[in-house]
């Protein structure tokens, strides 16, 4: 029951829309991520995209105001229900602060009824360079670790399909460089939406690259390198989609 | 041990003090004996002080015990039904527009002269602080927390998962927000036990005060007094030591983070 089901399904929402009152984030925002492939979502903050994240993971809005529009029209590519195939990673990292690394990964298993896969969980803490901390409670730890914490946690979720919220923000560059290549790795057979607001990030990790930008916003599809992920960035087009990618984002 | 020395040498000036006053204002001992009256009134009469300080420690911890049990358990009651929420409170909250004092007569009426009157007294007197507070931090679990662990067992429905949500993330998150509530009931609980001791007992360090003060020996009222306020003072530091040893965390730290 545990095991990750390795055929993703692909990700499809059709008409998004959200609005707080007369502000429109976005309107009739069309996505397709397809299965098994990183999605990377590029745009500069409060344009939209963690809404977009939250609406796909089936969250409600975070504004309780009746002005409120909320609404997508969310499938599966394998007509299944949506419910228990989402892992959210979200920008908040909501670790428990009374738990130790290992309990904050596992704690789904503990939360479904299961009994925790130890060996998996720590693995995974492994994977970010925590495994000697493992028992560690959280609250010793730094926020670049506990963000490092939180994505084990959302790759430990037996889920096809992992929605991430600016997951490498508060790390230095080089745990950040680190992690971005492993991710893909960890990520691999499941099919994911990578938020962020950072070109690098969406040229290394994302096998589609996508532009959340204006008021209201609008979804722009970028052509991405067709090289594997995860990409070193040091070939001159690479350098030059880079810039463009900065451009566009400025535009 | 800077602590200990501190309060070492703050019980020894407010001895001074009271020694103090009592010589320069030339004050009756039958008014306010002198420390070292008090001191030697303890010691004469200490096996009659220690049995009764007996009492009214059980009475304060049975007291704690069961105005915590049934705090905590309304605590869950409100947090998990809704008709709860709806029927419960507006009577918790008015219950507590009653002064539980003026409670004490009648609980002596119905429970006796012995123990059981002192602890309904003493848990009444903690249950809305535990309740209120207990909640309070049930409530405010982080929405994230709550939204998180949703998404994880959005595949089971009902009651299964939403007792575990509630037993392994609401209740830890609540700890710090009960542990408040928990530092209120042992300063006050001890109030309770002693208000129920002098409307109506035969033991007790409230009953010995009160014994004391119409036969006038108003050194031992004192030596009750004494023993009474040390008794408190252990039992506060204890409960606050224990807490501080189980909860480690508080939930602002966490909202510091982002």
């Amino acid at each position: 029951m545990t095991t990750l089901d390795r055929t993703a399904p692909g990700v499809e929402m059709r008409g998004g829309e959200v609005a707080f009152g007369r502000n429109v984030v976005f309107r009739n925002v069309d996505l397709r991520l397809p299965a098994g492939k990183i999605v990377a979502l590029l745009g500069r903050s409060g344009c939209g995209k963690t809404s977009l994240l939250r609406l796909l993971a089936g969250l409600p809005s975070t504004s309780q105001d009746d002005n409120t529009v909320w609404r997508g029209d969310i499938r599966l590519t394998d007509e299944r229900d949506r419910s228990g195939a989402v892992a959210l990673m979200e920008q908040s990292n909501p670790l428990l602060p009374w738990a130790s690394a290992f309990e904050n990964v596992a704690i789904g298993s503990r939360l479904r009824g299961e009994t925790p896969e130890r060996e998996r969980a720590l693995a995974l803490l492994d994977c970010v360079g925590l495994r000697e901390r493992s028992d560690a409670r959280i609250t010793t730890f730094s926020g670049g670790m506990k963000q490092r914490v939180a994505l084990a946690r959302a790759l430990y979720e037996p889920c096809s399909i992992v929605l991430m919220d600016e997951p490498f923000a508060s790390l230095d560059a080089i745990t950040r460089w680190r992690l971005q290549h492993r991710a893909v790795e960890m990520l691999s057979g499941r099919t994911c939406l990578l938020v962020t607001h950072d070109p690098l990030e969406a040229l290394r990790m994302g096998d589609e690259i996508m532009l959340l930008k204006g008021a209201p916003a609008r979804l722009e599809t970028i052509p991405a390198p067709s090289t594997p992920t995860p990409r070193n960035l040091d070939s001159h087009e690479q350098q030059e989609l880079h810039a463009k990618l900065l451009d566009r984002l400025a535009a | 041990m800077k602590k200990s020395v501190r309060i070492f040498a703050l019980t020894l000036i407010l001895l001074a003090v009271w020694s103090a006053i009592v010589r320069l204002a030339d004050i009756p001992s039958y008014i306010l004996p002198g420390p070292l009256m008090v001191l030697k009134a303890w010691s004469d009469n200490s096996t009659l002080l220690l049995n009764n300080a007996a009492v009214t420690l059980t009475e304060i911890l049975l007291g704690m015990l069961l105005g915590i049990a049934f705090g905590s358990l309304s605590a869950l009651l409100l947090m998990m039904y809704k008709g709860a929420r709806l029927w419960l409170l507006p009577l918790l909250v008015a219950s507590q527009a009653l002064p539980v004092f003026a409670l004490a007569p009648i609980l002596i009426l119905w429970l006796g002269y012995g123990m059981a009157s002192k602890v309904a007294m003493a848990s009444l007197i903690i249950f809305f602080p535990v309740t209120a507070s207990f909640y309070d931090g049930l409530r405010r679990t982080p929405r994230s927390m709550i939204e998180m662990s949703r998404l994880m067992t959005s595949k089971q429905s009902g009651w299964r998962s939403r007792l575990r949500i509630l037993l392994l993330i609401r209740l830890p998150s609540a700890l710090p927000s009960a542990s408040s509530g928990l530092r209120i009931a042992a300063a006050t609980a001890p109030i309770g036990a002693i208000v129920g001791e002098w409307v109506g007992s035969g033991a007790g360090l409230g009953y010995i005060m009160l014994r004391s003060n119409a036969r006038v020996e108003i050194d031992l009222m004192f030596a009750a007094l004494l023993t009474l306020t040390v008794m408190a003072m252990v039992l506060y530091w204890f409960v606050d030591k224990s807490l501080r040893l189980i909860v480690t965390w508080s939930n602002e730290d966490e909202r510091h983070d982002e």
